[in-house]
C-alpha cells in the first residue's frame, strides 16, 4: 500500500474575513486601508480610558448576509464576549469576539473538485469580531513599532467542519469563500493585504479511522497557493513523522512562504487562557424576523446559480460561464455590456479573449477598465454588422483602452479615424477586383478549369490590396461574377 | 438670589474657592481646582444671566471626580497608574453639564479606581470627614460626598458600583443619588465594573441632585448600555410630594450586623412617612445574603478585563525599561550559573514591562480585586464562581421585580454603621466590603437608590443615612419618596432626638 493510501488527511479552515465596512466594529471611525500608521484612530482604537464599544450595525447585518449565503441557521439573540491576553497591538487587554453564541451556525457550502463533482463542506459557525492592530518587527532595528489603524477593524471568522480531505480541496474551499464575499460586497478578498487570511488545523490518520488525531494550527496564509503548499509541506511531515515512529504532538506553527516551510510558534507565544465572558459593555445583538427578510433580499445572485443561468439563458458553454461568474465584477461588466444591447455570445467572447488579454497585459482590475460597457456594446454592433473584421475589432479595442476613460469617441468614429471600417462598395472594389484577375491570368484558368479553392487566393490579393479594408464577403461575390467575363 | 442680582456667578466661584482653600488641607477632598478658569467661566456664565441666555444649570458649582474624563485635565483615578494621564475627551456627563452652563470647579479624590469604601486607597491620601476628621468620609466617592458636606461646591459627581455614591453620602450627611443602570451614559467614566457602574449626584438636597440628573440622563450614542427611555422632568415633578405611596420594609436588611440605634432611625422615618399617608408593607428580599459574594465575583471579572488597558504601553506608569532589562539579565545569569539550560521559564522583555508596570502602577486593594476577577474567570472556575453568581443576579433582580409589584419603593439603612475611625478597617477587607451590605443589591439588579440624612448617630454624633430603592427607571418614585422623608426629617427641630 503507498503512503498516499495508508492515510487520510483531516483539515479545518479558519478563515478571517475583514469587512468593507465604512467605520470600524466598534467605533466611529474610518475603516480603510494604507492610512498613515495611527491615523485612524479614536480614542476607543487606542485603548483609552472611559471609552466604550459601539457595535456598528453594518457588522451585524454583513455577518447575517454571509451566514444566509452559506445556509447557515441564524440566531436571534447572540452576545458578545471578551477574550482577554495581553499584546501591545491589543490596545484594551481584550478582544471582542463571540464565544458561546456566535452569530450564525451549522451552515455548509458546496465546492466543485478538479473531477468535475462538488463536495459539502460543513461550516460551523461563523462569529463577528475585530481585529487587532499591527506589531511592526523589521522596521527599527532596537524596537517593536504599533500601528493601530487596524485594530478594532470588523472582522467575521468563518470556521469550517474538518470535512476537508486534502490540501487541494482546502484551496478550493478558499477559493469559494472568496467569491462569496466578493460577490456579497462583505469584503474585497485581497490576501495579500490581509483583509482576507485563513489558519489551518491539520492531522492524518490511518484511512477507515473514524476518531480525529491530534491536530497541528498553520497560521499566517495569506494566498490560495500558501493554503495549499503549508498544507501539503505539513501533511508530508507529519506523515514522515508517523512513518519514522514519532508521534505529532499539538501545536501552534507558522508557515513561511520564504523557506517554503512550517516553524514551530515559541511555545509562551500560544499559552493562553483567554478567560472568556460576556462584554458587559454592548447589549446582546437581536436580528429580528423583519431584519432577517430584509437583507436576503440584499443577498445577490450568487455566483453558482448566476453560472447555471448563463448556461441555459444565454446559452455559453460551462467553460465561458465559469469563467465569467468567478468574479462578481467580471460578471457584471458582462451585463452591463447586455443591457447596452450587445449579445451573449460575441460579448463573452470579447471578455473572454480580448479583455482578458489587456487586464493581464495592464496588471489591471476589470473595475478600472477604461471603456465602459457602452462603447464596447457599440463595438461589438460594429463586428456584427460586418463593418469590421474581427482583426480590426481587436486593434479597435487596443486603441480604446490606449486612449483612456476620458475618451469619448465610439468605437464607429475611431474605425473611421483609422481607416478599419470593411469597404463594401463597388465604384471602390470592382477596379481592384478587375486589376487583381488581370494581373493573374494562370490562376484565373485554373480556377476556370475547376480549381475553385483559388477563390481564397484572390480574395487574400484583394484584402491586401484594399489594405484590409474591403469586406471579404462582397469580395467573394465580386470574383465570382467578375471572373466569368474572363472565360 | 442669582435672579435678583443679590449674588454673582463669581462671587460664588470666589466663595468655594476659598472655602476649598481655607478647608481643603484637612479634608484633603479636592485633588485640584481650577480657580483661574472657573472665574473666568463664572463671568462668562454671569453676563450670559444678564442677557438671558443662560443655561439650565448656570450659577451650579459642581466637583467631579477623579473618575470622569474632562478634556485636557488629569484623569487619575486616584491611581499612581494614571499619575500623569490627561484626558483626551470630555465624558458625556460632563459635556452635558458644561453645556447646561454648570461650572466645573475642580477634581474630587476617591478609592484607587473606584475601589473600596473609605476612600483610604488613594494616591492622593485619604479623605477626612468634613464632621470629624478622625473618621472615614466613605468610599468610592468619598471626596464627592466630602465636598458638598464641606460647603466646597454646590453639587458633585460621583460614581456608584456597589455603593460608592450612596454609603459615602450617608457617612457626609448628604444626598446620594444612584440612578438606574442606563440612565446615565458611562461614557467617559473611567470603568469599573461595566454592567454594575452608574453615574451619581451629590447635593445637599432631593431637589440638587434631581437637578444634576435632569441634565446628566438620557441616551447616549457613544454608550450602548445606555437607555432610550424619555427623561421626565425631575426637579418638577418635587414640586408636589405625594405621601399616598407604599413603602416596602425588608426584614432582611435589618438583621444582625445593624447598629440598633441606625435600624430604630430608619424605622422613625418610616412611620413618620406612614403618619403622612404612606402604606407600610412587609417585604422579603431572600436572596440579600448572596449579593456580597455575588457582586465580588462578577465586579472584579469585569474590573480585571476592564484594568488591562492599563499596560504602560500607549499611556500610563510604564516601569523603567532600563532596569527591566537589567534585572532580566541578572536572572539570566543567575540561571546560566546554575548549569540550567531551559531559559524558556524566563519572561520576555515585554511580558516583564507589563508585570513591572502594573505592579507599580497599582496600590494593593486594585491589585487584590485583579487577581480575585482574573482567578474566577480562569479555565476550570468559571462556572463555579463566575456562572454560578450570574445565577445569583438573576435571582436578587426576581425578588426586586417581586417586591415592586407590591410597593412603590423600599426603605432601608444605607450602610450599617456611622462612619468609622481611619484606619480601623483597612486590613479587613472583608469587613470593609460588609459595609456596602445594603447597596449593593441595587447595583446587581440595575435599579435605582438614593441615600439621604436622616439625623446624627446619638452616640457617635455621625450621620445616619436612610435608602430608598425604586425600580429601573421609577426615579420619580424614587426622588418622590426621598423628598417625603427629607420633609419629615427636616420637621423635627432636631432629626437626631426626635
Amino acid at each position: 500500500m503507498s503512503v498516499d493510501t495508508q492515510f487520510e488527511t483531516v483539515i479545518g479552515l479558519e478563515v478571517h474575513a475583514q469587512l468593507l465596512t465604512e467605520s470600524k466594529a466598534f467605533a466611529p471611525v474610518s475603516n480603510r486601508f494604507g492610512s498613515a500608521p495611527n491615523t485612524n484612530v479614536t480614542p476607543l482604537c487606542l485603548g483609552h480610558p472611559g471609552t466604550l464599544p459601539v457595535p456598528n450595525e453594518n457588522l451585524i447585518r454583513y455577518a447575517v448576509k454571509l451566514g444566509l449565503a452559506t445556509n447557515c441557521k441564524i440566531r436571534p439573540k447572540s452576545i458578545f464576549a471578551r477574550k482577554n491576553y495581553f499584546y501591545p497591538d491589543m490596545p484594551k487587554g481584550y478582544q471582542i469576539s463571540q464565544f458561546e453564541t456566535p452569530i450564525c451556525y451549522e451552515g455548509h457550502m458546496d465546492i466543485g473538485l478538479e473531477d468535475g463533482s462538488t463536495k459539502r463542506i460543513g461550516i460551523t459557525r461563523i462569529h463577528m469580531e475585530e481585529d487587532a492592530g499591527k506589531s511592526i518587527h523589521d522596521q527599527d532595528p532596537h524596537n517593536t513599532l504599533i500601528d493601530l489603524n487596524r485594530a478594532g477593524t470588523p472582522l467575521l471568522e468563518i470556521v469550517s467542519e474538518p470535512d476537508i480531505r486534502s490540501p487541494q480541496e482546502a484551496g478550493a474551499y478558499m477559493r469559494k469563500i472568496w467569491q462569496i464575499v466578493r460577490y456579497l460586497g462583505v469584503c474585497d478578498g485581497n490576501m495579500e493585504e490581509g483583509s482576507l487570511r485563513c489558519d489551518a488545523n491539520v492531522s492524518i490518520r490511518p484511512a477507515g479511522q473514524k476518531e480525529f488525531n491530534i491536530r497541528t494550527e498553520i497560521k499566517n496564509l495569506n494566498s490560495f497557493r500558501n493554503v495549499e503548499r503549508a498544507l501539503t509541506y505539513e501533511v508530508e511531515r507529519q506523515k514522515e513523522l508517523v512513518l519514522s515512529g514519532g508521534s505529532v504532538i499539538q501545536q501552534t506553527l507558522l508557515w513561511d512562504p520564504n523557506e517554503m516551510r512550517t516553524r514551530q510558534m515559541r511555545s509562551k507565544e500560544e499559552a493562553h487562557d483567554y478567560r472568556y465572558f460576556p462584554e458587559p459593555d454592548i447589549p446582546p445583538v437581536l436580528v429580528t424576523d423583519e431584519m432577517l427578510e430584509e437583507i436576503r433580499l440584499e443577498i445577490p445572485e450568487l455566483p453558482e446559480a448566476r453560472r447555471l443561468r448563463y448556461i441555459s439563458q444565454f446559452g455559453l458553454t460551462d467553460y465561458d460561464a465559469s469563467v465569467l461568474t468567478e468574479d462578481r465584477p467580471l460578471a457584471d461588466f458582462f451585463e452591463s455590456i447586455l443591457e447596452q444591447g450587445a449579445s451573449a455570445k460575441p460579448a463573452a467572447n470579447l471578455i473572454i479573449t480580448e479583455i482578458r488579454r489587456v487586464l493581464n497585459e495592464k496588471g489591471m482590475a476589470i473595475t478600472t477598465f477604461p471603456v465602459g460597457p457602452e462603447r464596447l456594446a457599440g463595438l461589438l454592433a460594429l463586428r456584427g454588422e460586418d463593418k469590421i473584421s474581427s482583426s480590426a475589432m481587436q486593434t479597435l479595442l487596443d486603441a480604446m483602452v490606449d486612449a483612456g476613460p476620458d475618451s469619448a469617441a465610439s468605437a464607429g468614429e475611431l474605425a473611421q479615424e483609422m481607416n478599419l471600417l470593411q469597404v463594401s462598395d463597388t465604384g471602390f472594389l470592382d477596379p481592384i477586383v478587375e486589376e487583381v484577375l488581370r494581373n493573374n491570368p494562370e490562376e484565373v484558368k485554373r480556377y476556370l478549369g475547376g480549381k475553385h479553392g483559388l477563390i481564397g487566393f484572390f480574395i487574400g490579393q484583394i484584402m491586401k490590396k484594399s489594405q484590409g479594408k474591403a469586406n471579404p464577403g462582397m469580395v467573394r461575390e465580386l470574383v465570382q461574377k467578375k471572373i466569368t467575363e474572363f472565360k | 438670589m442669582l435672579e435678583s442680582g443679590e449674588l454673582t456667578v463669581p462671587d460664588l466661584v470666589a466663595g468655594y474657592i476659598s472655602r476649598i482653600e481655607q478647608d481643603n488641607p484637612d479634608i484633603n477632598a479636592f485633588t485640584q481646582w481650577h480657580k483661574e478658569e472657573s472665574l473666568e467661566r463664572a463671568h462668562h456664565i454671569q453676563r450670559k444671566i444678564e442677557n438671558g441666555s443662560a443655561g439650565p444649570l448656570a450659577g451650579v458649582v459642581l466637583g467631579v471626580k477623579e473618575v470622569f474624563c474632562q478634556k485636557g485635565f488629569p484623569a487619575t483615578c486616584a491611581s499612581k497608574m494614571l499619575a500623569s494621564y490627561e484626558a483626551v475627551y470630555d465624558a458625556t456627563v460632563v459635556e452635558r453639564l458644561l453645556a447646561g452652563d454648570a461650572i466645573i470647579i475642580g477634581r474630587l479624590n476617591m478609592d484607587e479606581f473606584a475601589m473600596g469604601s473609605s476612600n483610604e486607597n488613594s494616591m492622593y491620601g485619604p479623605v477626612r470627614n468634613p464632621r470629624n476628621t478622625s473618621r472615614v468620609p466613605g468610599g468610592s466617592s468619598g471626596g464627592s460626598a466630602a465636598a458638598v458636606a464641606a460647603g466646597m461646591c454646590h453639587a458633585s459627581l460621583g460614581s456608584d458600583t456597589g455603593g460608592s455614591v450612596r454609603q459615602p453620602a450617608s457617612f457626609c450627611g448628604v444626598v446620594g443619588l444612584k440612578p438606574s443602570y442606563g440612565r446615565v451614559s458611562r461614557h467617559g467614566l473611567i470603568a469599573y465594573a461595566s454592567s454594575f457602574d452608574s453615574v451619581g449626584a451629590f447635593g445637599s438636597t432631593v431637589h440638587d441632585a434631581s437637578v444634576i440628573l435632569k441634565a446628566i440622563a438620557g441616551r447616549d450614542d457613544m454608550d450602548a448600555t445606555s437607555s432610550t427611555e424619555p427623561v421626565p422632568d425631575y426637579p418638577a415633578l418635587l414640586d408636589e410630594v405625594r405621601p399616598d405611596i407604599t413603602i416596602g420594609i425588608p426584614k432582611e436588611y435589618f438583621g444582625d450586623g445593624l447598629d440598633p440605634v441606625i435600624r430604630d432611625r430608619v424605622m422613625l422615618v418610616a412611620e413618620k412617612m406612614e403618619a403622612k399617608g404612606a402604606k407600610l408593607v412587609d417585604i422579603r428580599l431572600p436572596n440579600l445574603k448572596y449579593a456580597i459574594a455575588a457582586y465580588y465575583v462578577l465586579a472584579t471579572a469585569e474590573a480585571s478585563s476592564n484594568l488591562a488597558r492599563f499596560d504602560g504601553i500607549r499611556y500610563g506608569h510604564r516601569a523603567d525599561m532600563k532596569a527591566v532589562r537589567a534585572r532580566l539579565k541578572a536572572e539570566e545569569a543567575e540561571l546560566t550559573a546554575d548549569g540550567a539550560a531551559d531559559l524558556s521559564g524566563l519572561d520576555t522583555p515585554m511580558i516583564r514591562l507589563y508585570k513591572q508596570s502594573r505592579t507599580e502602577g497599582f496600590g494593593p486593594e486594585v491589585k487584590r480585586r485583579i487577581m480575585l476577577g482574573t482567578y474566577v474567570l480562569s479555565a476550570g472556575y468559571y462556572e463555579a464562581y463566575y456562572g454560578k453568581a450570574q445565577r445569583i443576579r438573576r435571582l436578587i433582580k426576581q425578588d426586586f421585580e417581586q417586591a415592586f409589584s407590591k410597593v412603590d419603593v423600599i426603605i432601608s439603612p444605607t450602610a450599617p454603621t456611622t462612619a468609622f475611625e481611619l484606619g480601623s478597617k483597612v486590613n479587613d477587607p472583608l469587613q470593609m466590603y460588609l459595609n456596602d451590605i445594603y447597596t449593593i443589591s441595587a447595583n446587581l439588579a440595575g435599579i435605582c437608590g438614593i441615600s439621604i440624612p436622616a439625623g446624627d448617630h446619638s452616640s457617635d454624633g455621625m450621620p445616619i443615612g436612610v435608602q430608598f430603592m425604586a425600580n429601573a427607571f421609577r426615579e420619580p418614585e424614587l426622588l418622590n419618596a426621598a423628598r417625603l422623608a427629607e420633609m419629615v426629617c427636616g420637621e423635627s427641630a432636631d432629626a437626631s432626638s426626635p
